[in-house]
């Protein structure tokens, strides 16, 4: 019997996508345990039993230290559930406190995880997603960072109502990161860019307006991304940049607009099911790698194709 | 040259030699490791050596007692790393090069550079690249702050170090917020693209380099068992490896008055629409 520990480092109103991905490939094994900060509210209860979740852990985390709290209760849930497969979400947070329970507990760790297979092979994307490869782990448990859009959202055939149990968690004696302040960023309307189906992304070539990309997008349903030119150039908020250094995107749709196509942000949107990428430039790298180019200005084909799918859906 | 100078800061910048992101990139299908030929310095490292170089600079430079050391894991062609760190303004390097290391997952390898730490003693501050460009874990660092019991300050876009109170202050971004953190040294601190603009070694500093030393060590310098590294040590192992069918260009419009159309007709023909 396989038992699989989900760790959440936070929860909304709802479970987000790729929270759901986690818990529908962690409902694949016999049993599914999860790991949230906080008390499991009725709601959340609710929503983990549709995966069948058998035991949810708890513990009271002080939001003024950083990082070290989780630490303390994805490892006191491992010492609980005693899991052969711990699954968390590939952001830093996560990845980061699997991290240091991997130390403790002299375990493997795999990020960018696409999948686990029924006797434990993780596969995972190298090289910027230019390589797929399967991992094996020696060490009970396997910690494993699953990236966003891998698995598809499967709630368990039989649903569950899981019981909750509160750990107590050891005090924490190590150097201490303090929390000085936490500045909520403005919520969108539109989808998680890690998360979305579909992107829409702006680059230089937008020329400090990035109306005709978001109306695009929203014509969509679409989430909003840009380049690091884009973003140094402060016409968007960092948090939109795809590539190297932002956000990976492995959307089935990816839409590029007045992108040239560098290294560093193929690097973050390459494994893209589709690619259609908008440049003026005929010679632009972006169009090597797009499944449809256009040649032409993206001030006239985005409200062109905008305003068509909207024709289309009246 | 400043042990006993209790005030100056001795920082650890932790630099990873790696396969060009600029060239096409390889996983030999033999060994399942990368392949290591046209490597550089990690473009993502040079961010570290920044923020070393500026909290020094800040608080006396060099001429104060402080130093930066710059630091590598890898094969006899990381020393490249080093060296380029030296050009920008590292005081010293520190090369640990062993055959026995070759195959380290991130749990040996974040082993023996705890060890490393440990071997060059006194350190105040380690400082470290957001992510390797080859690996891609970003856990090198929580895990040496695991190791060394040493405050984590990672993920930084912008830091501040006050000597007085011997205090790191970061921002950290995540989806939904942004963070202030703040934390005595020692300290493990990683850096973002975000958290400064790297030089580029000018001339005095190529020519300055020349004479800054670079100490080779070997695994059993650090009193580490080689078994603890390398593959011996490590808990995931890379079992097959294939690259993904190379993406091909597919149709190019060039647009005359009527993309906008064609776009959508291709969405509604892959059905994503
Ligand atoms: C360490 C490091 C990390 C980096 N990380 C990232 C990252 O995460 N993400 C990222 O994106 N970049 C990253 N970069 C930067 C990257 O190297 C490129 O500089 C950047 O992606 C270029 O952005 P761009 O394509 O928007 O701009 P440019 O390269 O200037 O291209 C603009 C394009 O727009 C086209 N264009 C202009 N006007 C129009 C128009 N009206 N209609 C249609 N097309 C038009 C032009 O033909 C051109 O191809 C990183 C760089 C470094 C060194
Ligand atoms: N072999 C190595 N030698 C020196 N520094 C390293 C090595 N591996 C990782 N690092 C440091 O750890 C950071 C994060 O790497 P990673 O966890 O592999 O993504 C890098 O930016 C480097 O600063």
């Amino acid at each position: 019997m396989t038992t699989a520990l989900v760790f959440l480092t936070e929860t909304a109103e709802n479970l987000g996508k790729a929270q759901r991905e986690l818990l529908s490939l962690g409902a694949r094994f016999e049993q599914t345990l999860v790991a949230v900060p906080g008390d499991a509210s009725e709601s959340l209860r609710a929503e983990l039993g549709r995966y069948g979740v058998a035991t949810v852990y708890t513990a009271a985390v002080d939001p003024e230290i950083f990082a070290q709290p989780l630490v303390e209760l994805l490892d006191a849930a491992i010492a609980a559930g005693q899991p052969e497969l711990v699954l968390t979400g590939n952001d830093p947070l996560s990845r980061e406190a699997a991290a240091r329970v991997a130390v403790r507990r002299e375990a493997g760790i795999v990020t960018d995880a696409t999948d686990v297979s029924a006797d434990l092979l993780i596969s995972k994307d190298e090289l910027a997603g230019s390589y797929g490869a399967q991992v094996k782990v020696a060490s009970q448990p396997a910690l494993v960072a699953l990236k966003p859009n891998s698995v598809d959202d499967a709630p368990a055939e039989a649903a569950s109502t899981p019981e909750v149990v509160s750990l107590p968690l050891a005090e924490v004696d190590a150097p201490q990161v303090r929390v000085l302040g936490a500045e909520p960023k403005p919520v969108s309307t539109r989808p998680a860019l890690n998360e979305a189906r579909v992107v829409v992304a702006g680059g230089r070539g937008v020329n400090g307006d990035f109306s005709p990309v978001e109306d695009l997008a929203d014509a969509l349903g679409a989430a909003v991304g840009a380049s690091r030119a884009a973003t140094d150039a402060g016409w968007i908020s960092h948090d939109a940049q795809v590539g190297q250094t932002g956000v990976t995107v492995s959307p089935q749709l990816y839409i590029s607009a007045g992108i040239s196509g560098a290294i560093q942000q193929k690097a973050g949107m390459q494994t893209s099911k589709v690619i259609v990428a908008v440049n003026k430039d005929a010679d632009a790298p972006v169009f090597e790698i797009a499944d449809l180019g256009i040649v032409g200005d993206l001030a006239k084909v985005l409200p062109q194709a905008a305003e068509e799918i909207r024709r289309r859906q009246a | 040259m400043s042990e006993d100078n209790s005030n100056a800061l001795k920082i650890v910048v932790l630099v990873k030699h790696v396969p060009d992101v600029q060239f096409d990139r390889h996983i030999d299908a033999q060994t399942l490791r990368i392949e290591r030929g046209e490597s550089t310095l990690s473009e993502l490292d040079e961010y570290a050596i920044e923020a070393a170089l500026a909290i020094i600079e800040a608080h006396g430079g060099a001429a104060a007692g402080h130093e930066v050391i710059a630091a590598t894991m890898g094969g006899s062609n990381a020393s490249g790393a080093v060296k380029k760190a030296l050009q920008m303004g590292a005081t010293s390097g520190v090369h640990l090069n062993d055959e026995a290391l070759a195959g380290s997952d991130v749990l040996a390898t974040s082993k023996a550079l705890a060890a490393l730490i440990e071997k060059i003693g006194d350190v105040d501050l380690v400082v470290t690249g957001m992510s390797s460009t080859d690996a891609e874990t970003s856990v090198v660092p929580a895990q040496l702050a695991e190791r060394l019991g040493w405050a984590q300050l990672t993920q930084a876009s912008s830091v501040e170090f006050d000597q007085a109170t011997n205090t790191l202050v970061i921002s950290r971004d995540s989806a939904t917020q942004r963070l202030r953190l703040s934390a005595s040294l020692p300290a493990v601190l990683s850096v973002t693209d975000q958290a400064n603009e790297p030089r580029y070694p000018n001339f005095k500093g190529i020519m300055a380099a020349k004479k800054k030393s670079t100490t080779e060590l070997s695994v059993a310098d650090l009193a580490l068992d080689a078994a603890a590294v390398g593959p011996e040590g490590s808990r995931s192992t890379v079992v097959q490896a294939e690259a993904h069918p190379a993406r091909e260009a597919g149709t190019v419009i060039t647009d005359s008055g009527e993309a906008g159309i064609a776009l959508v007709d291709f969405l509604a023909a892959q059905k994503l629409i």
